[in-house]
């Protein structure tokens, strides 16, 4: 199950088939869906697409952390993470095809 | 914000296209990356992120609350790694 790795490029192509504007446009408009995420989740927001998941927004106090080289400490500091929770939809379709293929 | 934001706010931005097409832009592009992890592929959008699938081999688990020995069948589960862009915006 080597499998392809699916482009931005893909995509535009992939709306330009479904739903029939030019590729210019189908590209501006894969772009644009993925900004408007993008800013919600800048803004604090999560996104939560049903029947696929939600990416959540998760802030992680400072802690100490170590350079595993040279065992000095470092502190890590106050930061936002980007974590991506997927639908059980999602995983059970994943979760199908694999197993199905293995077989 | 909820799928049903996001189709709006597009569909706001674009009066010429309709509705259903919006909607469709959407539908395309999470069915699509869905479709590649079903596959065994990855997807990979510069500046937001990636998405995988990972291998959980099968393996014997324990209930905690009775130590009892369950066997765990083996399962693949999505991934998803915030891209550069994303991370450093986040924390600007």
């Amino acid at each position: 199950m080597a499998g392809k790795t699916l482009t931005r490029a893909d995509l535009s192509e992939a709306v330009y088939q479904q739903v029939g504007l030019s590729r210019a446009e189908s590209s501006d408009l894969v772009e644009r869906v993925l900004d408007l995420m993008s800013d919600a989740l800048v803004a604090g927001e999560s996104v939560k697409l049903s029947s696929f998941g939600s990416f959540l927004v998760r802030s992680k106090n400072e802690r100490i952390g170590r350079n595993p080289k040279t065992g000095e400490e470092v502190p890590i500091l106050p930061r936002r993470v980007l974590v991506f929770k997927p639908s059980n939809v999602l995983k059970a379709k994943i979760n199908d095809k694999m197993l199905n293929a293995k077989k | 914000m909820i799928k049903s934001e996001l189709i709006q706010q597009l569909a706001d931005e674009n009066p010429h296209l309709f509705q259903r097409d919006v909607e469709n832009i959407v539908n395309t592009i999470i069915d699509e990356i869905g479709d590649a992890l079903a596959e065994g592929g990855r997807a990979e959008l510069r500046g937001f992120g990636a998405f995988s699938v990972k291998n959980r081999p099968a393996r014997v688990g324990r209930n905690p609350r009775t130590g009892e020995k369950v066997e765990v069948e083996e399962k693949f589960v999505p991934q998803f790694k915030a891209g550069k862009e994303i991370r450093e915006r986040l924390n600007k």
